[in-house]
């Protein structure tokens, strides 16, 4: 389990101080992927360093498992490191080493035997899909693999805490979802607490189990994917569902709808036809799967005799979320 | 008497040249030694402490980086070795030989070679650094594990440069009393006009710095798995999974 608590991060640049993290606080409970998103300089990295101690926070706690991490003395930092194993965007494989000397090489750091290492090695490559390539060079390796092995290396210290610093974006989409999917699985199958940090809503939607959404170095939205997903007006729900922008062409009212769970399947929109004798047009929609639910997303235009605020309660009381498009 | 008869009749080539050709390859070779044996750490220290380094030390760096190496590096050879006489009669007991120039040519080698040992290590990506830490790596692990062993084609080739540059110094320090082709060369080629002489020691010169960078180039080609296309030849020595590459 990782808790995050009001960290704050600082740099001075001259004379301006930047706030590059400004408060952040999560929580990730052990056996679960939470997703950091957010766009560009919005904090991301910094967050990662900060976790990892490459950077010092100017304030504020990590802890791991109850442990603090931020107060830990340099000599106990390397100790503290270890907890952790870290998936970068571009591998980090050193190229004079073959698959298996990479992953080979948290376990020489803390002296383990060498028939201790080369069995765990080789159970690590069959771990992450990768059996009989332990003899090949980085540059040998496809981009995808490169990623496995980096993925082999980060669990060979036995950490507790995996943290994916865009662990898929040099990828394409193809090697994403496998990538994606082997963290799934190795979550579920060590019991890691994961943190996939992304840009990409794809990740979010694929693989983790609660979210936050990062700003100019704060958290404005977060929880879990099926709660930040069935908030209407939120910028997570809107990212998961995007509708093309609206531009209104004629006078008749426009709805966006957000139909969450079992109600997004239910007959709504032909219940509104015969029950109002409506003539009820889809503009947009959007509808996707996230942990096992349906969620989807509308916008409707109705007719001008249609009656508004009937039409808005009966949606509202069959479960669906109703706005009033401007 | 015919060119080829002279080259094995001419006592300069039969009898001095064998002589001076073993104290340029004395020279090359102890002040070669002694710029890895300096330089390398030098070059590293350069990198660690610099601004972007392991460990910052902004004051330190600068005064090795801005005073010494780069003071020293803009002194011409020719007076940073006269100037360095008394030095090596103080360490070596003696103003000429071989071993006596051995100690200007490593001063005058030790920086440039430091130089190119740090933009060696400067090319290592941080990405591969911050994993070595991440993994909790100590700073000496992150030099011996990561830095030195994915710069070592780069650190090949900067010894090869060195040597190249150290086979030409020690010419120049052959004259002033260090011996070697450089003497041999002034003495039969300036001072007595034997041309015979002059191209047979061109010709040694022009072979040892074609070894050193065939040498070289083989080396660092066969350490170099960032390719694809070398990474072949890294097949030959194969290794078990978890075997340990040494720096
Ligand atoms: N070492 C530094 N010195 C000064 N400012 C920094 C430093 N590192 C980051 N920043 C600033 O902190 C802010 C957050 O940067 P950060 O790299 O964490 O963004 P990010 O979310 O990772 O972006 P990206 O998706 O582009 O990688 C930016 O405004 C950046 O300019
Ligand atoms: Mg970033």
């Amino acid at each position: 389990m990782i808790t995050v608590t009001d960290l704050r991060k600082t740099y001075r640049q001259g004379e301006r101080t930047i706030t590059a993290l400004d408060g952040v606080s999560l929580s990730v409970p052990k056996g679960s992927i939470h997703g950091i998103i957010g766009h560009s300089g919005a904090g991301k990295s910094t967050l990662v360093r900060c976790l990892t101690l490459l950077d010092r926070p100017t304030s504020g706690s990590v802890m791991i498992d109850g442990r603090e991490l931020t107060s830990v003395r340099d000599a106990e930092i390397r100790l503290a490191r270890r907890r952790i194993g870290m998936v970068f965007q571009h591998a980090n494989l050193l190229d004079s080493r073959t698959a298996a000397q990479n992953v080979a090489h948290p376990l020489e750091l803390v002296k383990t035997p060498k028939a201790e290492i080369s069995a765990r090695v080789a159970r690590l490559l069959d771990l992450v899909g990768l059996t009989g390539f332990g003899d090949a060079y980085p540059s040998q390796l496809s981009g995808g693999q490169k990623q496995r092995v980096g993925i082999a290396r980060a669990l060979a210290a036995e950490p507790d805490v995996l943290l994916c610093d865009e662990p898929t974006s040099a990828l394409d989409p193809a090697t994403t979802e496998d990538i994606l999917d082997l963290i799934h699985e190795l979550t579920r199958t060590l019991q890691l607490t994961v943190l996939v940090i992304t840009h990409e809503m794809n990740v979010v939607k694929r693989i983790c189990d609660s979210v936050s959404l990062l700003e100019n170095g704060k958290v404005v939205e977060h929880g879990p994917l099926i709660e930040v997903a069935a908030t209407l007006d939120g910028s997570l729900a809107r990212a998961l569902m995007p509708l093309p922008g609206f531009k209104r062409t004629s006078a008749l009212p426009v709805l966006e709808l957000l139909l969450a769970g079992n109600s997004a399947s239910g007959p709504v929109l032909s219940g509104l036809t015969r029950r109002f004798n409506a003539e009820v047009n889809v503009l947009a929609g959007s509808v996707e799967h996230l942990a096992g639910r349906q969620f989807g997303r509308l916008r409707v235009e109705l007719d001008a005799e249609a009656p508004l605020a009937e039409i808005t309660e009966f949606l509202e009381s069959a479960g669906v979320q109703v706005e009033v498009a401007a | 008497m015919n060119f080829f008869d002279e080259l094995f009749t001419n006592p300069g080539i039969t009898e001095a040249l064998p002589e001076e050709f073993l104290a340029t390859i004395q020279m090359v070779g102890i002040a070669g030694f002694f710029t890895v044996l300096i330089g390398l750490p030098l070059g590293v220290f350069l990198h660690t402490s610099g601004p972007d380094g392991l460990r910052p030390m902004r004051i330190t760096h600068r005064i090795v980086s801005d005073v010494i190496v780069n003071i020293t590096r803009s002194i011409p050879f020719a007076i940073l070795m006269v100037s360095l006489i008394p030095l090596a009669r103080f360490l070596t007991g003696t103003s000429i030989g071989p071993v006596a120039a051995s100690v200007s040519l490593s001063i005058g080698t030790i920086p440039f070679f430091a130089r190119l040992v740090e933009s060696s290590i400067r090319d290592v990506g941080s990405g591969k650094i911050d994993a070595a830490l991440v993994m909790g790596s100590t700073r000496f692990q992150v030099i011996s594990k990561v830095l030195l062993r994915e710069a070592l084609p780069g650190l090949i080739a900067a010894l090869t440069t060195t040597l190249v540059t150290l086979v030409g110094y020690s010419a120049m320090a052959g004259i002033i009393g260090g011996g070697g082709l450089g003497r041999l060369a002034y003495n039969y080629g300036l001072q007595r006009f034997d041309t015979t002489v002059m191209v047979a020691i061109i010709v040694i010169i022009v072979a040892i710095v074609q070894l050193i960078q065939l040498a070289g180039d083989w080396a660092a080609q066969r350490v170099d798995h960032r390719n694809a296309a070398t990474a072949g030849s890294g097949r030959r020595h194969k290794s078990k999974p978890g075997d340990v590459v040494g720096v």
